[in-house]
């Protein structure tokens, strides 16, 4: 389906917070690499790098009542939503500060105070955790709305057929958003999917499905507000195929080999990063101090995480026997 | 497999009489009553969908809505799903899933997320949903439909396993399983479903791992569950006849199970047989018994014995069926060998 005419344009203040939030993701995303790199972490890493628009985009019209369900490239999604970084940290190093204690670690973030309720590692299984939580909002008569985030090979699940029948019959406040970055680990889109677009599937369940440049705030803001308003005004699911590219591979160590030559380095020219600050500034959105500030600004609250992660405390062995059940019991 | 939940019969002493199956349907209907949290959840379970295929359901939807009791579609990892999402959300959700050997198609939802989403966001989420699924033996309903899987569940962290034999405990454990904060497994069975029994009218919640002993004895314990507590009650007549004096534990917790108990009764008897319906090999048996041989290996009078289904897929032609499920006959003729 085409972009509606009539969609919403983003002002000024929209396109700079959509901004903050790609940024602090990519300032994010380097420091986990860098400490990776010199030994001070150790983690498999899913980077996202170069899918920022999405999950900016998305959270800008987010409040943290609205929950999300994400996958192991999810670390971006929870920043997106301004989960704290220190405790984001903490659970990435495995310490006790973590989010969960360091027994969930970075395939497993939750922070229902911020509404990131599941990420899973298990590929699809997002979507039919969203549906319930998308029901309990409609039963409590609330306006909150569930994201559930999913890659392009994940659609080719069962639970995502399941999922996306069920919430369309349901009419559930839940948007299926898809970054598809063009592969599923090595396999590529065209060889692991029968349809040209994952939207086109929509159809096939009763609801709107939009294929968007997901590297285009601009489009993005548009569809995503359709289909956040949707979602709240009680009309049912929205399915969001958002087209990008992960620049890192599919973990990192990954060494692309299964990639055309020059593919990824033409996909790394249009960076939306770059591309969309420039854009803000030549369009007289933001001006260069203010950016500046902002990414200071970043860049500190990012540095003082990962030192609160790093120094936090490893957890007591003890904690292996804890939150098993609500009642500490042997199984 | 169809059949109508009729009205149990209330008499004036304060009890009812009824099936296991209308003790669930009564458990269901005091439990929705008593907090709007709980929803129930599953394929036909509705009334206009005929209430469920054992009829388990009949009744929810009319009185409490179809927003609490909702018929899903055929699509077990979306009802496991929706259930886990409702939880995370505050709610307490009863799913059914028609037969046990179609929770198979929902174990990543099951087991990955149910059964450790508590664990793995270190106790800031939990779910607290009941799934209650049908199986056993003795339909001729073969290989697909008829499975014991609690030795899969069990061997699961996160999950409480509860299997029940009678009225009585399938009402309890069910309001039980409703109300624990963790996702628990109901298993109804086959063998269990039309015994009658009388059901006090009040009859509230029945802790979950804890043991029943059905008869004290002296001379060995016999450990089952599920359909296989109904068969050993059919062996007890000849057993005494024999001139053995039976202790029988019904489990009724599968995970976790009532070790005090069974440990003291064994303590006492010095002699164990444990039979269930599941595959004997690798099943919930051997961790009896090994538990059992560990702990008390100087008091044992001979080595603990195991009964349970041949290795092979449930059959179909009767005379197969029989010659898989441990009939009673069989508990009697292993209780003789225990004693030597
Ligand atoms: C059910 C399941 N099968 C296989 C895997 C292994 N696996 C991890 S990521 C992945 C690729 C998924 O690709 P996609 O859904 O496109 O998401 P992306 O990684 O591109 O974000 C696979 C096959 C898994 N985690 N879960």
């Amino acid at each position: 389906m085409t972009q509606p005419s009539n969609a919403p344009q983003p002002d000024s203040a929209a396109l700079t917070d959509i901004f903050r939030r790609m940024l602090r993701i990519e300032r994010n995303d380097d420091a986990i690499l860098s400490t990776i790199r010199k030994g001070r972490l150790q983690m498999p890493y899913y980077s996202a790098r170069g899918q920022e628009v999405i999950p900016a985009t998305i959270s800008h019209f987010l409040t943290d009542e609205d929950q999300i369900c994400t996958i192991y490239r999810g670390i971006q999604d929870m920043v997106a939503k301004d989960m704290p970084l220190k405790p984001l940290w903490a659970e990435i190093a495995g310490r006790i500060d973590g989010t969960c204690k360091g027994k969930g670690g970075p395939m497993h973030l939750t922070h229902p105070p911020t509404g990131v309720m599941v990420t899973t590692g298990v590929v699809g299984s997002s979507m039919p955790i969203a549906n319930g939580l998308a029901w309990a909002a409609k039963l409590d008569g609330s306006r909150r709305v569930v994201i559930a985030y999913f890659g392009d090979g994940a659609s080719n699940i069962g639970a995502f057929h399941e999922s996306l029948n069920l919430a369309s019959l349901w009419k559930l406040p839940v948007i299926f958003v898809c970054p598809n970055n063009g592969f599923a680990e090595h396999t590529r889109f065209e060889n692991g999917t029968s349809v040209d677009q994952i939207s086109k599937r929509a159809i096939g369940y009763g609801m709107p499905g939009f294929t968007v440049d997901g590297n285009d705030p601009w489009e993005m803001y548009a569809q995503v507000s359709t289909a956040i308003a949707r979602a709240r005004d009680g009309e049912g699911p929205t399915l969001l195929e958002c087209t990008t590219f992960r620049f890192l591979g599919h973990v990192l160590g990954d060494d692309n080999k299964y990639m055309a030559e020059g593919e990824l380095a033409a996909a790394k020219e249009k960076d939306p990063l770059p591309l969309f600050r420039q854009r803000l500034l030549d369009e007289g959105h933001v001006d260069e101090a203010t950016l500046a500030a902002m990414q200071a600004k970043i860049e500190a609250e990012v540095a003082e995480a990962r030192d609160f992660g790093l120094a936090s405390e490893l957890p007591s062995v003890d904690e292996i026997r804890r939150d098993v059940f609500a009642q500490e019991m042997m199984a | 497999m169809s059949t109508t939940t009729t009205r149990a019969a209330t008499n004036n002493t304060g009890t009812s009489k009824m099936n296991s199956l209308q003790a669930v349907n009564a458990a269901l209907h005091q439990a929705m009553a008593a907090d709007d949290k709980v929803l129930v959840l599953g394929e036909d379970i509705a009334d206009p969908e005929g209430g469920g295929v054992t009829g388990a359901t009949a009744g929810l939807s009319t009185k409490f809505g179809g927003e609490r009791v909702r018929s899903t579609p055929i699509s077990e990892q979306a009802i496991i799903g929706a259930a886990i999402g409702a939880a995370l959300a505050g709610y307490k959700p009863v799913a059914e899933i028609m037969l046990m050997n179609f929770t198979t198609v929902a174990m990543d939802m099951i087991f990955n997320h149910a059964a450790k989403l508590r664990f793995m966001s270190g106790g800031q989420t939990s779910v607290p949903i009941t799934i209650r699924t049908l199986t056993g033996a003795g339909w001729q309903t073969a290989g697909q439909h008829a499975d014991h899987l609690e030795g899969w569940y069990a061997h699961a962290a996160g999950i409480k396993v509860v299997a029940p034999s009678n009225p009585v405990d399938y009402k309890g454990l069910l309001l039980s399983c409703i109300d624990d904060p963790d996702p628990c497994i109901f298993i109804e069975s086959a063998g269990s479903l039309f015994v009658p029994a009388e059901v006090p009218d009040d009859q509230g919640p029945i802790p979950l791992g804890k043991a029943r002993i059905v008869q004290e004895g002296s001379d060995l314990t016999i450990v089952t569950w599920s359909s296989q507590t109904v068969r050993a009650q059919m062996a007890l007549p000849a057993m005494a006849e024999a001139g053995l004096s039976v202790e029988l534990i019904d489990l009724r917790t599968i995970s976790p199970w009532d070790r005090e108990t069974v440990l003291a009764s064994v303590r006492k008897t010095g002699r164990l047989l444990v039979a269930h319906e599941a595959v004997r090999d690798f099943g919930p048996g051997a961790e009896i018994a090994a538990t059992v041989s560990e702990e008390l290996f100087g008091v044992l009078k001979a080595p603990v014995r195991r009964l349970g289904a041949p290795k092979c897929p449930v059959p179909f032609a009767k005379v197969l069926e029989d010659a898989y499920i441990v009939q009673p006959d069989q508990m009697v003729a292993a209780a003789q060998t225990l004693m030597g």
